[in-house]
C-alpha cells in the first residue's frame, strides 16, 4: 500500500516535470505570461510530489515497512531511531529519492524567488531545472525504484555499517547531495543566458547567488568527507584521491573557477561566454560524479551495466554534454563581450590566471580519475593511478594558487603603474618570509611545505588588510567583498595546514601488552586493558589508554573494534585527542583479549584540526557573500552602475 | 589584432600539448596495478619494483610472525599460482589463514612480494563467508578497492 503511495507520487512527479518543461520552453518562445504562470505552477507541483514521496519513505523506513523494497533493503529493527531515519540516503535507490526532494526545494525556491520577474530569461531556466527534474523522476521511476512491493519479512539488514559508525555521516551526504544538486540551478540560469542570447546584469545576479549556496555546502561536504574518513577509516589520513573523493572535488573546482570569472564579468563585462561554460562543467561534473560513485563502475567497467542505473545516468550525462556543447557553439557569440582585459599585472590578469590554474586542476584529477576506466574498458586490465601522481601535480598548482590569494587582491583593476605595484606587493613579503622562519624553527624541512608557509604568509597579510579595510564599512556596503576575503582567509588556512599536516606527521606501529607504554613525540600512551560492551546493532570491544603529555595526564583514549550485526568483519574505530597543535590519533590493528595485549597505530598531525574549522569559515565567508544586502543604497545603486557602464547596456 | 589572436592559439596549444605530456608521463610513472599471483608470473620482469595490488587468499597453513609480532610471512594463493608475501606491521584484527587479501608492494628479486599495506577484503554486502568457499582473486581486489 505505502509503496503503491509511492510510485504514485513518483509518477505524478514525472507527469509534471515533463509537461512543466514544455510549458516553459513555449512560455520562453511566445514570451507569454500565462505560460510562464503554469510552468511555475508546474515546478511547484514537482517540489511538492518529491516531498510527500520522501516523507511516506521516511514513514515507511520508520514503521519498519519491510514489503518496501528500499525498506527491506536497509531497514533493521536492531538499529537505533538516527539510523532509520538517515538509512533514507544509506544506500542507492533512497538516495536518488533524496536528490530527487532537494532538487524539487531548490526548483521550487529559485522559482519562488524569481516570481517578479518576467518572461525575459525565467521560462528558460525554468525549462532547463524541469527537464533535469523530470530525469531524475524517470530515474526514480524505473531504474532506481525505491517503492517496489516485496514479499514482507519480519526483519532487515539493516544499512552499511561503515555508514552507522559515525554521526558524520548523518551530515556528509545531505551536504554533499545540497552541493551537487543545487548546481541544476546556476546551470539553468547559464542556459537561459545562451538560450536568451544575453547576459546582463538582471541575469548575473541570480546566476551568481545560485552558484554560491552550493559552492558553500559543497565545500563542507568535501570537508564532511575527509573528517570523516579521518575520524573512522583508521589510517589516519583524511584524502586518498579515490574516486569518490574526487568525484566530489571536481565540481568544486570550476565552480570555484565560475564564481571568479563572474567578478571579472561583472566588473568588466567581458569572459560572458568562458563563466556559462565553467558553470555548465560544474553541472556536468556533478553528473559524471554521480555516474562514477553510484553506478559502481570502479569496481568493474564491465560489470556496471548489469544495474540499469548506470547506463541511464551515462546516457543523461551524454545528453546533457551534447545539448551543452551544441548551445555554446550556436550561441557563445550573442554573448558580446563589453570591456576588454587590460593587461596582465592587473586584478583581471590575476583572475584570469587563477580560472586557469583551477581547469588545469579540474583536468588533472579528472585525467587521473577516469584513466583507470579507459584502460579497463579498452584492454580489461584493472589498474588505478597512485597517489604520487596526484600529489606532484596538485601541489605545486596549489602553491601557486595560494600564492595568487596574496598577489591578485593586492593589485588594483584596471591598469597599474609600477610604483603603486611595488607598494602593494612588497609589504606583505615581509610576512611572508617570517612565517617561512618561523616554520624552519619549529622544524620544518620539507621545501614544499616551507614554500607553502612563505606564501601563506603572504596571503595571509594581505586578506587581512583587505579585510581592515572593508570590516568598518561591511554591514552596509561592500559585504560580499568582505565575505570573499573570509573564504580567503579560511583557504589560505586549510593549505598551510594540508601541507603541514601532511609533511610533519610522525607514525609509529607498537605491539603493547597491559601495562605497558610506548611512547611519540612529546606523548606517551599506556595500555590499562580492554572491554566489551554490547549495544543493540554491534558489539564493541575497547582498548583503553592512559595517555600523558610531558608526564603529565591529559587524557584517556578508547580506539575500539565494532562488531555490527550480519557483518563478518569487525570494524576499528579510532580515537583522536585533538588539541590546537595536532591530533594524537590512536588506531586499532588488532586485538588480543586472552593474552592482553594490542597492536596500536599511533600518530601524530599537528595542524590537522585547523582544516576543518578553517574549510567551516570558508563556508561562513560563502554566507556573509551571499546575504542579500537589503540596505541598498541610492548612492551605492548609482556607484555599481559607475563601476559597470558597460553591463548596464546588455 | 588578427596576430595576437594567432599568437595565443598558438601559445594555448604550446601549453596543452606540455599539460598533455606532463600528465601521461606522471601517470604513467604512477599507476598501480591489479594483479593476481597469477598475473605476476605472467608478468615476469615487469613485476620487479612495479606498485602492485596483490589479490588473493592467504593459503592456509603458511603465516608465521617475524620480528617478535611486527612482521609477517604468508602465501597468497589464487588455486593456481602463489607467491610468498613478506609484510611489515601488524595484521588487521579479521586478517588469518583462508581469507581473502590484498597487498600492496613489489616483488623483490629474491623471489617474494615486499608489502607494506596489508588489507582484508571488505565486503559489504554481509554474505557470510562460506567453508572452503573459493575466493576469486579479482573478485577480491573488487570488494577492497576505495578502501583504505
Amino acid at each position: 500500500m505505502t509503496a503503491a503511495l509511492g510510485r504514485f507520487l513518483i509518477l505524478a512527479s514525472v507527469l509534471v516535470s515533463t509537461c512543466g518543461a514544455f510549458v516553459a520552453f513555449a512560455a520562453a518562445k511566445k514570451q507569454s505570461i500565462d505560460g510562464l504562470r503554469w510552468a511555475r505552477r508546474f515546478a511547484y507541483a514537482f517540489a511538492g510530489f518529491m516531498a510527500i514521496a520522501t516523507f511516506v519513505m521516511e514513514y515507511a523506513l520508520i514503521v519498519h515497512d519491510f514489503s518496501v523494497s528500499y525498506v527491506a533493503q536497509v531497514g533493521s529493527r536492531s538499529v537505533p531511531l538516527w539510523v532509520t531515519i538517515v538509512s533514507l540516503w544509506s544506500s542507492l535507490e533512497g538516495s536518488i529519492l533524496f536528490w530527487g526532494f532537494i532538487l524539487g526545494l531548490y526548483i521550487a525556491g529559485s522559482t519562488w524567488l524569481t516570481r517578479n520577474e518576467g518572461t525575459d530569461y525565467v521560462p528558460y531556466a525554468i525549462g532547463t531545472w524541469l527537464s533535469c527534474a523530470s530525469f531524475f523522476g524517470f530515474l526514480i521511476a524505473g531504474p532506481a525504484n525505491p517503492f517496489l512491493t516485496v514479499p514482507a519479512q519480519p526483519d532487515g539488514p539493516g544499512p552499511n555499517p561503515l555508514l552507522q559508525n559515525h554521526i558524520l555521516m548523518v551530515a556528509h551526504p545531505p551536504f554533499l547531495y545540497l552541493g551537487y544538486v543545487g548546481m541544476t540551478i546556476p546551470f539553468g540560469f547559464a542556459c537561459a543566458a545562451l538560450l536568451r542570447g544575453r547576459l546582463g546584469h538582471a541575469l548575473l545576479r541570480p546566476l551568481r547567488a545560485s552558484l554560491m549556496l552550493p559552492w558553500i555546502f559543497l565545500t563542507i561536504a568535501i570537508m564532511l568527507g575527509g573528517w570523516w574518513a579521518y575520524e573512522v577509516l583508521g589510517w589516519g589520513g583524511y584524502w586518498a584521491w579515490d574516486p569518490v573523493e574526487n568525484a566530489s572535488l571536481l565540481p568544486w573546482l570550476t565552480a570555484t573557477a565560475a564564481l571568479h570569472s563572474a567578478i571579472v564579468l561583472e566588473r568588466r563585462g567581458v569572459l560572458k561566454g568562458w563563466t556559462v561554460t565553467l558553470i555548465q562543467s560544474s553541472f556536468l561534473l556533478t553528473i559524471l560524479g554521480t555516474f562514477m560513485t553510484r553506478s559502481g563502475v570502479f569496481n568493474s567497467v564491465h560489470s556496471f551495466t548489469q544495474s540499469s542505473i548506470g547506463p541511464t545516468i551515462l546516457v543523461f550525462l551524454a545528453a546533457a554534454t551534447i545539448f551543452s556543447i551544441v548551445l555554446l557553439a550556436l550561441r557563445i557569440d550573442s554573448l558580446e563581450a563589453e570591456g576588454r582585459i587590460e593587461g596582465a599585472a592587473t586584478r583581471e590578469g590575476m583572475f584570469l590566471v587563477n580560472n586557469l590554474l583551477f581547469v588545469l586542476l579540474t583536468f588533472t584529477v579528472l585525467i587521473g580519475t577516469v584513466f583507470p576506466l579507459i584502460v579497463e574498458a579498452v584492454n580489461g586490465k584493472q589498474m588505478s593511478v597512485g597517489r604520487p601522481y596526484f600529489d606532484s601535480m596538485v601541489v605545486p598548482i596549489g602553491a601557486v594558487l595560494l600564492f595568487l590569494i596574496g598577489i591578485g587582491p593586492a593589485l588594483p583593476w584596471g591598469r597599474t603603474s609600477r610604483r603603486q605595484m611595488v607598494r602593494s606587493l612588497i609589504p606583505p613579503f615581509a610576512t611572508g618570509v617570517i612565517a617561512a622562519i618561523a616554520g624552519y624553527a619549529f622544524g620544518v624541512r620539507n621545501n614544499w611545505t616551507l614554500l607553502t608557509l612563505g606564501f601563506g604568509g603572504y596571503a595571509a597579510h594581505v586578506t587581512l588588510v583587505q579585510l581592515w579595510k572593508g570590516g568598518s564599512k561591511s554591514l552596509t556596503r561592500g559585504r560580499r567583498r568582505f565575505g570573499s576575503y573570509i573564504v580567503h582567509g579560511g583557504a589560505v588556512i586549510v593549505l598551510v595546514a594540508i601541507a603541514v599536516s601532511s609533511t610533519m606527521k610522525t607514525q609509529h606501529e607498537t605491539l603493547l601488552s597491559r601495562g605497558e607504554s610506548a611512547q611519540i613525540g612529546a606523548y606517551a600512551i599506556t595500555f590499562l586493558g580492554s572491554e566489551d560492551r554490547t549495544e543493540p546493532n554491534r558489539q564493541s570491544t575497547i582498548a583503553r589508554f592512559a595517555v600523558t603529555k610531558d608526564g603529565k595526564p591529559v587524557a584517556t583514549m578508547e580506539p575500539r573494534m565494532n562488531q555490527y550485526v550480519r557483518m563478518r568483519e569487525p570494524i576499528g574505530t579510532p580515537d583522536v585527542h585533538s588539541t590546537i597543535a595536532g591530533d594524537l590519533y590512536l588506531s586499532l590493528q588488532n586485538l588480543d583479549v586472552a593474552n592482553g595485549r594490542v597492536a596500536v597505530l599511533m600518530i601524530f598531525t599537528p595542524m590537522v584540526g585547523w582544516i576543518w574549522f578553517a574549510v567551516l569559515m570558508m563556508g561562513l565567508g560563502g554566507v556573509i557573500a551571499l546575504i542579500p544586502q537589503r540596505a541598498v543604497t541610492k548612492t551605492e545603486t548609482a556607484e555599481s552602475r559607475v563601476s559597470a557602464p558597460a553591463l548596464e547596456r546588455a | 589584432m588578427k596576430q595576437s589572436r594567432v599568437f595565443l592559439i598558438v601559445a594555448l596549444a604550446v601549453a596543452a600539448v606540455g599539460f598533455a605530456i606532463i600528465t601521461t608521463s606522471g601517470i604513467s610513472k604512477n599507476l598501480v596495478y591489479y594483479w593476481t599471483p597469477t598475473d605476476i608470473t605472467h608478468a615476469g620482469d615487469k613485476a620487479y619494483g612495479a606498485t602492485i595490488r596483490l589479490g588473493g587468499q592467504v593459503a592456509p597453513g603458511t603465516v608465521h610472525m617475524t620480528n617478535g609480532g611486527s612482521g609477517l610471512e604468508f602465501d597468497v594463493t589464487d588455486r593456481r599460482t602463489t607467491v610468498h608475501v613478506r609484510s611489515t606491521g601488524s595484521p588487521p584484527q579479521m586478517f588469518r589463514e583462508g581469507i581473502g587479501v590484498v597487498v600492496e608492494g613489489t616483488m623483490i628479486r629474491g623471489g617474494y612480494f615486499q608489502s607494506d599495506r596489508l588489507m582484508v577484503s571488505h565486503n559489504n554486502e554481509y554474505r557470510a563467508p562460506k567453508e572452503g568457499q573459493k575466493i576469486d582473486a579479482n573478485d577480491v581486489i573488487r570488494t577492497t578497492k576505495g578502501l583504505q
